[in-house]
């Protein structure tokens, strides 16, 4: 299958006919609109290797993420990026290639500290494989966290190998009544401390907080920091994770806001969902694109317009000098600009 | 345009403190830790300020000279070793700390500053910066960026790479670029991931913003004996299994053992095949419930003897000989050579019997340290150079090792970097392809390779023998370091 990726590939780029990579589609919604023709990788899939004890696993890329999280899960083993679905058929190359995490983000890291290694085609259809199966790597530029969240404009990923974390012995899920304000004091000086957190967010006047870890330490700090347990609460961290809950079902623009987390409540006219502890901020907002952009800027971050009708500006636009570095670096693996152009930005 | 015309139009740029030239002057810039390898610089330039950083790239870029970034000269791989005809650029004036944000758990500092003096200045409020290289007393953070340095620590809190938020960076024409931010992430491609470890081929640091985690409330130690390697392995393999991630997992083989329990009386059974040592950490109940897991594990896995810590001091008592493993080398052989291979952990007992049957094969003794945790291997050759043909054999020996890295799926470096040292391996990892783009990557940075030029990415021409580390008499550069 891979000799027909590369001469798809190497056809597109004699041709100059730009190529629009899919696998599940089910973050079709995310990015600029795709331009090319549409190229669907899914079929290549299966998991390659796992070995629980090395805490890595590696598969092809249109392997279902579900696939390789219930395999991870039959050996007490995670994803601890906790990344979201958003649908059914999601897999794990367009996880990578969107490099989105979910709430377990700011306390385990994110999708790109999790990559290991990748198998992939650039945009000249050569094989390629950076990184490797093992844990510290520092032979050659660190490509395969690079290509985590590319959009495919980078390169075509073929396979991913990725490390895992056992799963916690227990979960514990409190939450009290407060105030945004207060909520983001209460969030920073938590992850301040040594206390075992795996999750914060706020919204709609109550904070919750997911404490991880062995029963006794998960107890003790339950005790320490105080409030009412949710229970059941896997279904509030998924729904979250998916865009399940109320607040995302929303018709307004979802807008996401990255910004340093001790950043107190936003100005903004709109519905805000926090996660990650302050870091990640969800608004639902009619604003124009302007106002959001200027106070996330503001705030030391920046927004993304992730969820909308209008995908022309989706992305924070990049300073001068930056935006022509992205140029070069895309012209170095893709000369020919086949490889999801302006998916990202239109300069792409 | 000569040497002495170009030493001069830096002088003529940058004030009188800030450009050395003669000879003596570059004599302590010749080489970094590597010291087999040395060049003289045409001069070395100590900037004082952004500016003047910018002013010497501007002119070296402008002139074609190529540049060397140096922080503070303790990397083990010759990546800070100059090159003849070009500038040696050392970063240990940007020596400040220049915020600790203690609402965004950050620390904002310029590259010249120690890896071990941010910890410091976050300590007061509760937190440090997680990566900890055994160097960590001298090293610069500027350094561990350019070589995604790690540490003991590594498997349960990331390398460098994991571990920082925003990075401020010239390019070689002066230009300068802000890359992450604030944030926890940024637009864009993921740049921060690839300037760190890339051994200043892309671009020079001038500010590194860090994460700074919680210090972790308590902290102790299972010592544990095993009867063969294989056993010890299988300790390792189940305590992962067991679903537990310690802070630190470091394993010696019988002759390790020997030498450091020689040196520094650690309180290590010698008798013992391996020994596993195990750091868990966090709050006081977590790790009471994990220490008992992990002693349970090795019991079961067939460890023979089983010592806990019971305090600090003794803590401390269990990690000095692992901590003592490359000076007790010292001591016992006129030179080591050490090698930083890495594979999949479950090779470790084939990997150790094959590295066994090489000592015997060559007659070379061979101690083993193991970051066993992720799976990053030290083996230690002793020789004694003096003795015609030993170094030789050394090196074919220490060439054959990292090949059985290679073949069961790791690496030729784990952590001390490619640099120089090991340019020739880079030949066996990658594919003409694949280093290729690596050069198409440097290209779309540094587009005259006048950053650290021959260092790290070798050209299709170049592909010859395996290189390593040589200690000659136990004389390390920075003796003072521990070294594991």
């Amino acid at each position: 299958m891979i000799e027909s990726f590369q001469e798809t590939l190497v056809a597109a780029g004699e041709n100059a006919t730009p190529l629009s990579i899919t696998g599940g589609g089910s973050k079709a919604f995310y990015g600029r609109r795709p331009e090319g023709r549409e190229f669907c990788v899914r079929d290549y899939r299966g998991v390659i290797d796992y070995s629980p004890t090395e805490l890595v696993i590696t598969a092809r890329a249109g392997t279902p993420l579900a696939e390789i999280e219930a395999v991870l899960a039959a050996e007490n083993q995670m994803l601890a990026f906790e990344p979201p679905h958003f649908g059914a058929s999601t897999t794990l190359g367009g996880t990578i290639a969107c490099g989105l995490s979910g709430p377990r983000r700011p306390f385990a890291g994110a999708a790109r500290d999790f990559v290991l290694g990748i198998r992939c085609l650039n945009g000249k259809g050569e094989q390629l494989r950076f990184g490797g199966q093992v844990m510290k790597n520092v032979a050659g530029y660190d490509v395969s966290r690079t290509l985590t969240g590319s959009l495919g404009t980078l390169a075509l990923l073929l396979e991913i190998s990725l490390k895992v974390l056992p799963r916690p012995e227990t979960e514990v899920t409190l939450c009290r009544q407060t105030t945004a304000a207060e909520a983001i004091v209460l969030m920073n000086r938590w992850a301040g401390k040594p206390l075992p957190l795996s999750a914060t967010c706020f919204h709609d006047g109550q904070l919750a907080l997911r404490l991880s870890g062995t029963r006794r330490g998960v107890q003790a700090a339950a005790e320490q920091i105080g409030g009412d347990r949710m229970d059941p609460a896997e279904t509030f961290w998924e729904d979250l994770r998916e865009h399940r809950h109320a607040f995302f079902t929303d018709d307004k623009p979802v807008w996401r806001l990255s910004v340093p987390p001790a950043t107190a409540p936003l100005v903004l006219e709109g519905e805000t969902f926090i996660d990650w502890g302050g870091a990640q901020r969800w608004i639902t907002t009619m604003l124009p694109t302007a106002a959001v952009r200027a106070a996330a800027t503001a705030a030391g971050g920046h927004a993304c317009r992730f969820r909308s009708n209008d995908r022309e500006a989706v992305f924070q636009p990049l300073p001068a000098g930056l935006l022509a570095l992205h140029q070069r670096l895309k012209h170095s693996f893709d000369p020919a600009g086949i490889l999801n152009p302006g998916r990202m930005y239109a300069e792409l | 345009m000569s040497s002495a015309t170009f030493t001069l139009l830096l002088r003529s740029h940058l004030p009188e403190q800030c450009v050395l030239s003669h000879p003596e002057d570059l004599r302590p810039y010749e080489c970094d830790a590597l010291s087999a390898y040395r060049n003289t610089p045409l001069a070395v330039v100590i900037p004082e300020t952004q500016q003047q950083v910018k002013t010497t790239l501007q002119l070296c870029s402008e002139n074609r000279v190529p540049v060397v970034a140096r922080g503070a000269g303790t990397g083990l791989s010759g990546g800070a070793l100059p090159v003849t005809d070009g500038v040696l650029l050392s970063m240990a004036r940007f020596n400040r700390i220049l915020e600790i944000d203690t609402g965004n758990r950050t620390a904002r500092v310029q590259p010249g500053v120690t890896n071990l003096s941010i910890s410091k200045a976050a300590e007061p409020y509760g937190l440090y910066y997680a990566p900890d290289p055994s160097s960590q007393i001298a090293c610069s953070i500027g350094g561990n960026v350019a070589e995604n340095a790690g540490g003991i620590h590594c498997l349960k809190y990331g390398l460098t790479v994991n571990n920082i938020q925003h990075l401020e960076v010239l390019t070689v024409e002066g230009e300068q670029l802000t890359i992450g931010s604030a944030a926890l992430d940024s637009p864009g491609y993921d740049l921060l991931a690839l300037m760190t470890g890339s051994e200043g081929l892309l671009g020079v640091i001038t500010e590194v913003t860090v994460k700074l985690l919680p210090i972790p409330a308590t902290a102790q130690v299972v010592l544990a004996a095993f009867d063969s390697v294989e056993a010890a392995g299988t300790g390792v393999t189940a305590t992962i299994a067991s679903g537990i991630i310690p802070a630190g997992l470091e394993l010696l083989d019988n002759p390790a053992i020997r030498a450091v329990e020689k040196f520094v009386n650690a309180g290590y059974p010698v008798d013992a095949a391996a020994i596993l040592l195990c750091e868990i950490d966090g709050t006081a109940d977590e790790v009471s419930a994990q220490i008992e897991q992990v002693s349970r594990v090795f019991r079961d896995a067939g460890a023979i003897d089983l010592q806990v810590s019971r305090n600090e001091a003794e803590r401390q008592r269990f990690w000095a000989g692992r901590k003592a493993a490359f000076p007790a080398m010292g001591r016992l052989s006129p030179d080591y050579y050490c090698m930083d291979g890495t594979i999949p952990r479950k090779h470790l007992a084939t990997v150790l019997a094959e590295i066994g049957r090489l000592s015997s094969e060559y007659d070379l003794p061979i101690c083993n340290v193991f970051h066993a945790g992720d799976g990053n291997l030290h083996p230690l050759i002793l020789y004694d150079a003096n003795q015609p043909g030993e170094l030789e054999r050394t090196e074919e020996l220490g060439g054959k090792i990292l090949e059985i890295c290679v073949a069961v799926g790791g690496t030729i470096t784990g952590e001390h970097g490619v640099g120089m040292e090991k340019i020739n391996q880079m030949c066996v990892q990658f594919n003409a392809a694949e280093l290729t783009q690596f050069h198409a990557i440097k290209q779309a940075f540094d587009k005259q390779q006048l950053l650290n030029p021959g260092k790290a990415i070798p050209t299709l021409h170049r592909c010859a023998e395996f290189g390593a580390m040589h200690v000659h008499e136990g004389k390390l550069p920075h003796p003072e370091l521990e070294r594991f």
